[in-house]
């Protein structure tokens, strides 16, 4: 009996070792460096509160992070009250045969890297760009007007990007809402709204809350979207660990400022689970 | 007495499917109405298009006159229950039945009251703070109706709602939901395709066959005088014998079976033209067993019993008519008068002339393959 237990626990390490060697080397180990780097003085090493002090100090850091920590709840929201219709015609509304056609849709953008979107927003939006041309062309604009660069195209650069990571959660609790209930609520004399206010919304939440968590997660630490759509008039919290890191090469402050943005999202959506009444086992399953 | 609802040359088509063809009918204030048809026979359409889910291609519907056309399902005075039942599993009993209150505009201690009136009418007093998935199916099904009749409607639709339960439960919530007709007041349309249900809980019922109303009568009605060959087939039980009919010298109708017996019929039938086939029905109650020689206006046939089906007081012989592959069912009184008899045993069958009904041959498919 034991010997069976014995050799249970050693085949399920042998499985298991691979994942726990991947949490621990790549992200344990960097991080306990990372939290000591950002505890240690730029020059001459000792334990300090210096390099959080610097983003307290310098208004242009935590302005940043403020704005991104904004921005990231507004293209979430976003996100969601596009996706929520989007959900609900390809589950409800379109027949059965387009309904695989209308995913595959949405999934066809990712498979393109996000470089190459962002670089077709940009062919598309620039001063010299197919948009401009147009409308000059048509004669609605009388010279070239630069639309990158600045916050609203990166907010609908952001929405488009992180959009399929809302789409799929929403869809996949949306499927199991019974159409029965919305003829029942609308029979029972719920106008539309209420009907989305009280069925449709209340079935969807856990689906809503998950793709919430990722969208902001990914939107709150996406670094390419920001840096070419919103360029030096709109920064994002990311862009100034990257520097740190990369031009400044102090990487102590470029910890100090990753832990921030760690803390930010884990409070978010701390308090988001906490507003919904959602558990995170339940909207992780 | 005063018409709840009235429906007027209505059809509804999906392509070329006509699911709806051209039906019409009233249903007095108060009363219980079934429609009854097999599957697929269009009497979920029906229901739709008075719900206000589907928009009809033809014809008109008045609720206590008014007419309906355009108005959408959340403004009609006519609720649902659904097969299903779809209660909100998001709520609460209480909250599931406030919806419609709420939906109104109404708020307060009001709903309150009007929650705890129609729980208790339906049974369940002091069940309002109750999931939903920790009530049993007979009382979802309570919950369900009081739903709809907290709101007060002009005509409460009900679809197929007792599909979902168990046979013992839903005999029980045939008699209930009876019960609890008469008391409430309100206009039920019922649809089924259990004509035990429709015949015992019905004022009237409307049996439907192809988008088309059969016969519209009582259930004692459609019982004895089947006004077509789908309804004395789909009513009740009833044993089909294939005929061709003639008439002998006297100008008498006679009916031919297969094996070549001839049986007396009376009442008025089309004249038969040529040797067209005929079917003529036969209730199992109506068959005697060994009749006496001496009783006059009885057909007999001679059978061999092929099994007993002992049901208690709904036994039943299965019978083969000699030279033939049909099998009939005649009813078997329990009264131990015919204790003796055995399977293949060779008896005498018979029915009264008057008993027997006859229709020209139509081929109607009853049940669906599932």
């Amino acid at each position: 009996m034991m010997k069976n237990r014995n050799r249970i626990q050693w085949g399920f390490l042998f499985f298991f070792l691979p994942v726990i060697l991947w949490l621990f080397l790549l992200i344990v180990l960097p991080h306990l460096e990372l939290l000591r780097l950002s505890f240690t003085k730029t020059r001459g090493g000792g334990l300090s509160l210096d390099n959080y002090m610097a983003f307290f100090k310098e208004p242009i850091y935590w302005l940043t992070y403020v704005r991104t920590a904004f921005y990231s709840i507004l293209v979430t929201a976003l996100v969601m009250l596009i996706a929520l219709p989007v959900s609900f015609y390809i589950t409800k509304i379109a027949r059965v045969k387009a309904t695989g056609f209308l995913m595959v849709l949405i999934l066809v953008p990712f498979w393109v890297s996000e470089l190459i979107r962002v670089y077709g927003w940009m062919i598309l939006l620039r001063e010299s760009g197919v948009l401009n041309q147009f409308l000059i062309a048509i004669g609605l604009f009388s010279k070239p007007v630069e639309m990158l660069y600045n916050d609203i195209t990166m907010v609908m650069g952001l929405v488009y990007t992180s959009m399929l990571f809302m789409v799929v959660p929403i869809i996949g609790v949306m499927d199991d809402l019974d159409d029965a209930l919305i003829e029942a609520a609308y029979d029972l004399g719920a106008s539309k709204i209420s009907i989305w206010r009280t069925i449709i919304i209340p079935h969807c939440a856990s689906g809503m809350v998950s793709g919430g968590i990722i969208v902001f997660m990914l939107v709150l630490g996406s670094y390419l979207t920001p840096n070419l759509m919103g360029g030096k008039n709109s920064l994002w919290f990311t862009e100034q660990i990257y520097n740190q890191i990369i031009i400044y090469f102090n990487w102590n402050q470029g910890a100090a400022f990753g832990f921030l943005l760690l803390i930010l999202s884990s409070l978010i959506i701390w308090i988001v689970l906490k507003l919904t009444r959602q558990n995170l086992k339940e909207v992780v399953k | 007495m005063r018409i709840a609802l009235s429906v007027q040359n209505l059809t509804k088509r999906f392509g070329d499917f006509t699911a709806v063809d051209q039906v019409s009918f009233d249903v007095e204030d108060g009363k219980f109405f079934s429609i009854l048809g097999p599957s697929g026979c269009g009497k979920t359409t029906l229901l739709r298009m008075i719900a206000g889910f589907y928009k009809p291609d033809h014809g008109t519907l008045l609720f206590d006159g008014q007419n309906m056309e355009g108005v959408a399902p959340n403004k009609r005075p006519v609720n649902m229950v659904f097969q299903n039942l779809a209660l909100f599993p998001m709520m609460n009993v209480e909250e599931n039945i406030a919806f419609g209150l709420r939906r109104r505009g109404e708020k307060g201690s009001a709903v309150t009251k009007k929650v705890q009136e129609v729980l208790e009418r339906v049974g369940l007093p002091g069940s309002g703070k109750k999931q939903v998935n920790q009530l049993s199916g007979g009382q979802k099904q309570r919950i369900a109706i009081a739903r709809c009749l907290v709101l007060d409607p002009t005509v409460l639709l009900l679809d197929e709602p007792l599909g979902a339960l168990d046979a013992k439960l839903r005999e029980h919530m045939k008699v209930e939901l009876k019960t609890l007709q008469s008391q409430v007041g309100t206009t039920f349309v019922y649809i089924t395709h259990d004509q035990s249900e429709a015949m015992v809980m019905s004022d009237t019922v409307a049996v439907m066959n192809n988008g088309k109303f059969e016969q519209i009568g009582t259930p004692q009605d459609l019982y004895h005088n089947p006004k077509s060959s789908f309804v004395a087939q789909f009513v009740g039980n009833n044993n089909k014998l294939r005929v061709t009919l003639r008439r002998d010298a006297h100008g008498h109708l006679l009916a031919r079976y297969t094996n070549g017996l001839d049986f007396t019929l009376v009442g008025a039938f089309e004249a038969p033209k040529g040797d067209e086939e005929y079917d003529l029905f036969i209730r199992p109650e109506s068959m005697l067993i060994n009749p006496d020689e001496t009783l006059a206006h009885v057909n007999r046939l001679p059978v061999t019993v092929s099994s007993i089906l002992f049901d208690g007081g709904n036994s039943r012989l299965l019978v083969t008519p000699e030279n033939t592959d049909d099998e009939l069912v005649v009813a078997l009184p329990q009264t131990r008068q015919y204790d003796s008899i055995k399977a293949k045993d060779h008896i005498t069958i018979g029915w009264d002339i008057s008993k027997a009904i006859c229709y020209k041959r139509r081929d109607w498919k009853l049940y669906d393959e599932e």
